[in-house]
């Protein structure tokens, strides 16, 4: 059974389509990220789904059962605030029992329920801290754990981490997909961060515009993304225009504006002369000569030392191709100035029609 | 060095006016008015030091009275317009667009580029035998003669929310405006109904605006002296009317100067009371964080 459905969801604010026609489920215990550009649509969706918004067509199924009637503070789905919205005038323990409180359990249930959700997050004896003397990453867990102590069906979270540094939110990525696990109860997170909703989620969906592009594993959206807006959104890549010549097989063939003419994979179908756009990982595009290739050359613009993120930038024309491979081990030693040519697989190359002008 | 040496004159420099304003205007008259009540009249020109003035106020039960009428009917005046500012502040703060937030303010605000006098006229004008509603009651018939609705404590205490109401409503707005609207949302979300949410959020967060206001308005009330006079007419017992008495009409300033510092140490009294009970204190509703 799906802890949470939503079919053909839309909501229309005067004649913009914030979230069109809108269908997923979530099954029971799953991580599941809604990952979008600011304005696609997805904290709509979200409000939705907590009863803030009401849907203008469309229904919300939580455990089978619609809940477009049900009022926001009666649905078993709790919510984790972007800024947390812990109430400043309670103390850390008044804060976790305020749901409990507005349910109407006993005193001494909600000293042992607070206690141990305070335990189950490792922050045990916190109860009589002020919410201002936590740290930004104890916060976060008092927000989660304000709603986990409900055992509410899904928890709702809205980007979270973005007011935190980076260092704790990577840190927070790892302590939140940790939760999941411990609770074991519906997450659905929503992110304009990818590799937020990478690294934790079991399924993303990427929204645009008011719609779901795709649903995936993240594998899946990266290795095989299927639209040009998931292959562009997901992860790094080089972007390139051009025009198809000749389509063979799930092969297209290619002449780009800035040249050269190169064979691609096609992402969807594409007929001959029309406009399209090739996706290139920057970590698939090598310095070193590979057989049957695709070739472009140019002149080595800078060197971006970045760790295990290092880039070489190569300008080719107008354009600065993104290259990843052999920056780090040296394999392929180049400096500034230098001209090179960078090989990438026909496979690696995905190509999709490119969006209509306008 | 030389820096520490700009930084105590600009010091000096700002602080030298407040001090000037403080000394002259605020502490030096309370002394002489102190000095004065603790001034007994023997006879002309023959003084003696003693608590005879309070003793005096003490033993006339239409004195204290009236201090005891003008402190309740200040306190049911504050607590008026915190039930008629609070919604009104609410409006202006959450439920406004941003754009009307500004023009809404500026309505609350424009009674006060008119005079206190005028505006009491105003309701003269309204309010008297002759006045617009005695004479629109007659026109509909739901009166057969003129009626007076002036000089009674209705009036007064009409006239006075009116007053102070603004003095209500900018504090508690500028409270409920730094509110993230998250926090009430979460209020509902983790299962809290609308008067969950109200008593246990909303009016935790707004307290410090409501002490504020409710200070500021029975301050302002307890200590105004037209609109009483003028709306409750020559009899309307009001404190001030008698410390006004005492100065001008009986000339006896020392009688005024004690009837002045038993208003001042008995609403600071009510006021001090007022936060015992909600449980605030006056730093924390000051400077808040």
């Amino acid at each position: 059974m799906h802890d949470l459905e939503c079919v053909n969801l839309t909501r229309v604010f005067g004649r913009h389509r914030a979230v069109n026609d809108v269908s997923f489920t979530v099954p029971r215990g799953s991580f599941f990220s809604i990952l979008g550009p600011s304005g696609c649509g997805k904290t709509t969706l979200m409000r939705m789904i907590a009863g803030f918004e009401t849907p203008d067509s469309g229904d919300i199924r939580i455990k089978g059962k619609s809940v477009l009637d049900v009022p926001p503070n009666r649905r078993s789905v709790k919510m984790v605030f972007q800024h947390l919205a812990l109430f400043p005038m309670m103390n850390v323990g008044e804060n976790i029992a305020y749901g409990l409180k507005c349910r109407g359990e006993s005193r001494s249930e909600i000293a042992r329920k607070v206690e141990d959700v305070l335990a189950r997050i490792g922050l045990p004896g916190v109860a009589e801290k002020q919410v201002a003397q936590l740290s930004g990453g104890q916060k976060q867990r008092i927000a989660i754990a304000r709603c986990m102590v409900l055992e509410p069906d899904v928890l709702l979270l809205d980007e979270p981490l973005g007011a935190l540094d980076l260092k704790l939110r990577e840190q927070m990525k790892i302590e939140l997909k940790l939760l999941q696990h411990q609770f074991n109860t519906t997450f659905l997170y929503i992110t304009h961060d990818q590799s937020e909703a990478l690294v934790m989620s079991d399924t993303v969906a990427v929204m645009n515009a008011g719609r779901f592009e795709q649903i995936g594993t993240p594998k899946e959206l990266y290795n095989q993304p299927g639209s040009g807006f998931v292959a562009g959104f997901v992860g790094d890549t080089n972007r390139w225009a051009g025009r198809v010549t000749g389509v063979n097989g799930d092969e297209a063939r290619i002449a780009l504006d800035q040249g050269p003419e190169i064979i691609a994979r096609q992402g969807a179908t594409l007929a001959a002369g029309c406009r399209a756009e090739v996706f290139i990982r920057p970590e698939t595009l090598s310095l070193a000569p590979i057989e049957g290739a695709n070739q472009v050359s140019g002149t080595v613009d800078s060197l971006l030392f970045n760790g295990a993120n290092s880039r070489i930038l190569l300008r080719s024309g107008e354009r600065l191709i993104e290259i990843a491979q052999g920056v780090m081990d040296a394999t392929t030693p180049v400096a500034r100035g230098d001209s090179v040519t960078a090989s990438f697989r026909p496979t690696h190359a995905l190509a999709f029609p490119a969006p209509e002008a306008g | 060095m030389k820096s520490s040496d700009a930084s105590r004159l600009t010091l000096i420099l700002l602080f030298t006016p407040f001090a000037l304003w403080i000394i002259l205007l605020v502490i030096l008259p309370q002394i002489g008015v102190g000095w004065l009540s603790l001034r007994e009249k023997l006879g002309p020109r023959e003084y003696a030091f003693g608590f005879g003035n309070y003793l005096d106020f003490f033993r006339e039960p239409i004195y204290w009275n009236t201090l005891l009428r003008t402190a309740w009917i200040s306190v049911l005046v504050t607590i008026l317009a915190l039930f008629i500012g609070f919604p009104v502040a609410w409006y202006i703060a959450k439920i406004a667009r941003q754009r009307s937030r500004a023009a809404l303010f500026l309505m609350c605000l424009i009674p006060l580029w008119v005079s206190d006098l005028v505006r009491a006229f105003g309701w003269i004008l309204l309010l008297r035998e002759t006045g617009i509603i005695s004479g629109a009651l007659q026109w509909a018939g739901l009166s057969s003669g003129p009626v007076e609705l002036l000089y009674n404590d209705i009036t007064v205490v009409i006239g006075m929310v009116y007053t102070v109401v603004l003095f209500m409503i900018v504090p508690l707005v500028s409270t409920l405006d730094g509110m993230d609207n998250a926090l009430l949302e979460a209020g509902y979300n983790l299962g809290g109904s609308r008067l969950t949410v109200f008593r246990r959020i909303v009016i935790p967060y707004a307290m410090p605006g409501i002490v504020a206001g409710c200070i500021i308005t029975f301050m302002l009330a307890a200590g105004s002296y037209l609109t009483p006079i003028l709306l409750g007419g020559k009899n309307s017992m009001w404190f001030t009317e008698q410390i006004y008495e005492q100065f001008v009409t009986r000339y006896n300033w020392e009688s005024g100067a004690t009837f002045g510092v038993l208003l001042l140490v008995f609403t600071s009294g009510v006021v001090w009371l007022g936060l015992r009970l909600t449980g605030q204190n006056l730093a924390s509703t000051v400077a808040k964080e």
